[in-house]
């Protein structure tokens, strides 16, 4: 179980290459960010780890088995936050339950708990128009981790949210990745979350997605933002800015 | 005073200015009333046939909702089928949207000749006419499903039949009920037409008989109580959507 892999290596056909002899490796618990301008096939790969997509070349694994198909325990959360809107808020973070057929009262007492984690106790038996785009992606998030998945997927989650909404949203993932102890697999195109939620940021270049640079990040955790004000934080920042092309 | 009781009092004026003018024009033109009755002798006739009226409503009414269910009942499962097999919806599709082109009445003394003169042929009227709009906009709502919320189904391993009955039909609900309110509107057009080409009961026949007795009093009141007819049926399909899709209104009272 320790040691978790993931081997990605793909050299896609003629049309459109979007993601080329990519590789790395997450480690179990990990939180692995991939920093790269949109459109850049960073979401191809993100697809690819959890199986939704196949690979056109190479082997991906997970732990040991190759990736072909979707496979349990995966959470995944994207941009917009997708809620069904004919779903109460406790509704859409029960709808993994209900496919897994594991709907039962800890269910539910382990919704009513998550919910109250991300700071939306009491509105369990709202509405998603109710909410606020920044409550609606909390509700996103408890939906990707009710059935305590190992590994959570997000595809530039907190893109949409405004910058304050956003920086709340950081600390509440790395409380929740504290918590459940998932691997997690991170897209965004903010070079600062990256950094700032990171163990290890993937640089990639424009389409096709090549790794251009990879960051170790030895700030430690718990991470305030504090941090954010850090010489080596703003060290790092530049790094990725050169391989980005936006630091000249 | 309150927005909605403006929203009410606004139409209730414009009724009455189209009445008043309704009711000079007769006046000063001298208008016979075998071509224009006045409002009063149309108020009249309904007053003095309600037995009639009420009685052929409930014909035309219940062509209405039969032709308007079976077209529900199996306009719908063709969409779902259509959405799932590639194969089927490009082989049925484009005949369909093809046979859109066939003017509806001209179907009409088609279905007589197979249907007779009773209920079955303004039955099949109906559902010729509404059938089209609901497998259109059931197979639109169920091809808009949110990408995501579907590949969010398939990381959870979600069987097909799961992803349906809790993802993908109730997306395409909204869509189902624009469908619904079409073709419920048309499913009244459909009745008169139908009633039109051969019937002995119904309000289109009554409104018939009525012309061809000169009655055109009698003839405008069976137009009214359609029309009312047509409201009520609308009216019952907003309702539904209400009560079935609570959520779809939500945006009307946020707190």
């Amino acid at each position: 179980m320790k040691n978790l892999t993931k081997i990605f290596k793909t050299g896609t056909g003629q049309p459109v290459v979007a993601v080329k002899d990519v590789s790395f490796e997450v480690r179990k618990g990990e939180l692995v960010s991939l920093l790269g301008p949109s459109g850049c096939g960073k979401t191809t790969v993100l697809k690819m780890m959890g199986g939704l997509l196949p690979a056109t070349d190479g082997l991906l694994e997970l732990n040991g088995s190759e990736i072909t198909k979707p496979y349990p325990g995966v959470g995944v959360v994207f941009q917009s936050p997708t809620l069904m809107p004919w779903r109460t808020v406790i509704g859409n973070v029960l709808y993994p339950m209900e496919v897994l057929g594991k709907n039962d009262a800890r269910a539910k007492a382990r919704a009513h708990e998550i919910l109250q984690l991300v700071g939306l106790g009491g509105f369990e038996n709202a509405h998603p128009r109710q909410l606020s785009g920044g409550m609606q992606q909390r509700v996103a998030l408890c939906r990707a981790i009710i059935h305590e998945p190992s590994i959570l997927l997000m595809d530039e989650p907190f893109g949409a949210l405004d910058e304050l909404t956003r920086l709340e949203m950081n600390d509440l993932l790395l409380d929740i990745r504290r918590i459940t102890g998932a691997t997690v697999i991170f897209v965004t195109h903010s070079i600062s979350e990256a950094i700032y939620l990171a163990d290890q940021v993937l640089v990639f270049s424009k389409r096709p997605a090549v790794i251009a640079l990879r960051l170790e990040i030895d700030i430690p955790y718990p991470r305030t933002s504090q941090v954010r004000f850090l010489d080596k934080f703003t060290e790092l920042e530049r790094k990725a800015g050169i391989a980005l092309g936006v630091v000249k | 005073m309150s927005h909605k009781i403006l929203r009410i009092i606004y139409p209730c004026v414009g009724a009455a200015i189209i009445l008043l003018f309704w009711h000079y024009y007769i006046v000063f033109f001298n208008v016979p009333p075998v071509v224009l009755p006045s409002p009063w002798s149309v108020a009249a006739a309904i007053y003095s046939y309600p037995q009639a009226l009420l009685s052929e409503s409930w014909i035309t009414f219940l062509e209405c909702v039969s032709g308007f269910f079976l077209a529900m009942a199996i306009g719908i499962p063709i969409a779902v089928i259509m959405t799932y097999s590639r194969l089927l919806n490009s082989m049925f599709y484009p005949l369909l949207v093809a046979s859109q082109s066939i003017p509806k009445v001209a179907l009409a003394p088609i279905l007589l000749v197979w249907f007779g003169t009773g209920l079955e042929s303004k039955l099949a009227m109906v559902f010729v006419i509404s059938f089209f709009p609901i497998v259109v906009d059931t197979a639109t709502g169920l091809r808009t499903t949110s990408p995501e919320l579907l590949e969010l189904a398939r990381s959870l391993q979600s069987s097909r039949l799961q992803t349906f009955t809790k993802i993908q039909l109730p997306s395409a609900l909204p869509f189902i009920f624009s469908g619904a309110k079409i073709a419920v509107t048309l499913a009244v057009i459909g009745a008169v037409i139908g009633e039109f080409i051969g019937a002995n009961e119904g309000l289109g026949n009554l409104l018939l008989v009525a012309n061809s007795q000169m009655n055109t009093s009698l003839a405008w009141a069976a137009l009214i109580v359609l029309s009312a007819l047509g409201m009520i049926l609308y009216a019952s399909v907003v309702l539904a959507e209400r009560i079935l899709m609570p959520w779809g209104h939500d945006s009307e009272h946020k707190h």
